[in-house]
């Protein structure tokens, strides 16, 4: 029997799914019908890719049919209308996340290569030796490494601010590393590992106060919640298409004009340049200053009309319903015996992370195959997290707008199991 | 793939929950690490030696059921068996594990070992049940520093 509480959490969470309308956006994700082990897919491992609706994966099929040609090139119809494609979903792109002006959207490969491009060319151009870098201890390692390589180049210095057990940043402890010296602050939105939001507002105005610019790692965040880059007023944004139902391989770095304009090239290339003698190369203009060589057009295609689907359904809706997803979870999980969350701050989005007193989490994943739910076990590419609480590894249950109250229950029976196969 | 009833043997899962020879040797001959930097898995393996003949060995650390009931079996089929013998069995375990799930078993060659058979379906599974093995067979190489998966 369901407690008042819980009762309250199921009623929220049933009308939000009426609004929402999830049964007919799960009708857009045929994957979401397969069977894994003769049982109907339980699909919770969207942190590290979402699943693509058919309103995407057909316009890729319609650029290949009818649209495929090299863009910025050709004199051909062809040409023409394969640019227009690309660059008019660049132009979406932008508007979904609030830079009016597309010529400060750059595509990536993803959300790594972006926050590699912002350290090797604004990194390299305006940091020095003693300079400090400004990050968390809840980064993924693709928001360390490119750091730590640029301070190794550099003579620069890594400045890390801890977390408290909820998993939320220690604010006192940013507010003492934060100085004269910081010459760049980068902080993940959303935690991938521990489901938290950062308080970014706060971070931006405080870093800004003392002239540090901010990029933001939005790979957790763009799926899950409005995102608005000139609000925020922040300085480089990163995020990868294939969390945010896009395709593969395609990530966008937003970087404010004024930044990107005096920041040497990335890589050298076609489509990157003016004009090119054996004495001297003209750079191009932006965005393609950073975009050498063929883009990714098709990607780039999908992931407009990603942003078209997604806007039709609206984004503050999809964040009221997971947040109401993420309560009857975080309810439902803490029922099953020996489950311990991993992350649990006040600020949080859909992402569970846990250990169980009976199991390893690679063996939790095991057990949950074999009941068709899908979820990663592992460090989740942030070890200095798992260092923090103190495992060597977690089980992560990720959430995204096509899951279901049922599809947690399926989660919660199969935790049941792992119990009792480790018993 | 297969149904992980397959993995999880009963003996596993005993040999699991209640690890044989789980302790630190003080003092041991030989101690050596093997991790896979990919799960945080983690185990030491102590050896004494009398000669050639492996007189005493233990284990200790964490991991998945299967990384840790590989060692755990390990131990109680190591004690007595000469450094060549033990070279041996690690190569039959190894050849075993890493074969085609459809290759017949050579059960007498494997004794208790054929319990991980099932590890063969499960291709992610390998490194864990081999992870105390290679540890094993540093030591016996005479190596010292710790063993990675994916060194």
């Amino acid at each position: 029997m369901a407690s008042l509480t819980e009762q309250n959490t199921i009623d929220r969470l049933d009308v939000l799914r009426q609004e929402l309308d999830v049964d007919k956006i799960r009708a857009d994700f045929p994957i979401l019908g397969i069977e894994c082990h003769g049982k109907p897919l339980v699909y919770l491992d969207n942190a590290a890719t979402s699943q693509t609706p058919r309103q995407v994966v057909e316009s890729i099929s319609d650029y290949y049919y009818t649209k495929n040609a090299n863009v910025h090139r050709g004199v051909h119809m062809l040409s023409q209308v394969a640019t227009d494609a690309y660059e008019s979903a660049r132009n979406k792109i932008a508007q979904f996340i609030g830079a009016h002006v597309g010529c400060e959207i750059i595509f990536t490969k993803g959300t790594t290569e972006a926050i590699n491009l912002v350290a090797q060319t604004y990194g390299r151009k305006h940091i020095r030796t003693g300079d400090e870098i400004l990050i968390t201890y809840m980064e993924h390692h693709s928001n360390i490494v490119p750091w730590q390589m640029l301070c190794e180049e550099t003579g620069a210095v890594l400045k890390v601010v801890p977390i408290n057990d909820d998993g939320e940043m220690i604010m006192e402890e940013f507010d003492a590393l934060l100085s004269e010296k910081t010459k760049l602050v980068s902080v993940v939105h959303v935690s991938n590992a521990l489901g938290t939001v950062n308080p970014i507002e706060t971070i931006i105005e405080k870093a800004h106060a003392l002239g540090v610019p901010v990029l933001l790692d939005g790979a957790q965040s763009t799926p899950h919640m409005p995102i608005d880059v000139k609000a925020l007023d922040v300085d480089f944004f990163a995020c990868s298409a294939h969390k945010m139902y896009g395709p593969t391989g395609l990530g966008i770095l937003y970087g404010k004009a004024t930044l990107l304009e005096e920041m040497p090239p990335f890589h050298g290339g076609g489509d990157m340049i003016l004009s090119v003698t054996f004495e001297k190369t003209v750079f191009n203009t932006l965005p393609y200053k950073f975009e050498a060589g063929t883009p990714p057009i098709a990607g780039v295609v999908a992931l407009g009309a990603t942003v078209d689907y997604l806007k039709s359904i609206g984004m503050e809706k999809i964040a009221a319903y997971e947040a109401a997803l993420l309560d009857y979870g975080t309810e439902a999980l803490l029922k099953v015996d020996g489950v311990k969350l991993i992350g649990t701050a006040k600020e949080k989005a859909g992402v569970l992370s846990f250990t169980m007193e009976s199991a390893h989490p690679h063996d939790i994943g095991q057990i949950l195959d074999d009941h068709g739910v899908a979820i990663r076990t592992g460090h989740h590419c942030a070890q200095p997290v798992m260092k923090r609480f103190n495992v060597a590894a977690t089980a992560r249950a990720s959430l995204a707008m096509y899951n279901t109250r049922e599809e947690i229950d399926a989660l919660v029976l199969a935790l049941e199991d792992v119990n009792k196969v480790f018993a | 793939m297969s149904d992980s009833r397959a993995l999880y043997e009963q003996v596993i899962l005993d040999h699991n929950k209640n690890p044989r020879n789980y302790k630190k040797l003080e003092g041991a001959d030989q101690s050596i690490e093997g991790f896979n930097p990919l799960c945080g898995d983690h185990f030491t393996v102590h050896l004494n030696f009398d000669g050639e003949t492996i007189s005493e060995i233990a284990f200790e650390g964490s991991g998945c059921a299967i990384s840790k009931s590989s060692a755990s079996v390990m131990t109680t089929i190591l004690k007595g068996k000469t450094r060549q013998e033990a070279e041996a069995l690690f190569k039959t375990f190894h050849d075993m594990i890493t074969a085609d799930p459809e290759t017949p078993i050579d059960e007498t060659a494997l004794g208790k070992l054929r319990v991980f058979a099932g590890v063969r379906e499960f291709p992610v599974r390998i490194k864990c049940a081999t992870l105390a093995w290679h540890a094993l067979h540093s030591a016996i190489a005479g190596d010292a520093d710790p063993v990675s998966t994916e060194a």
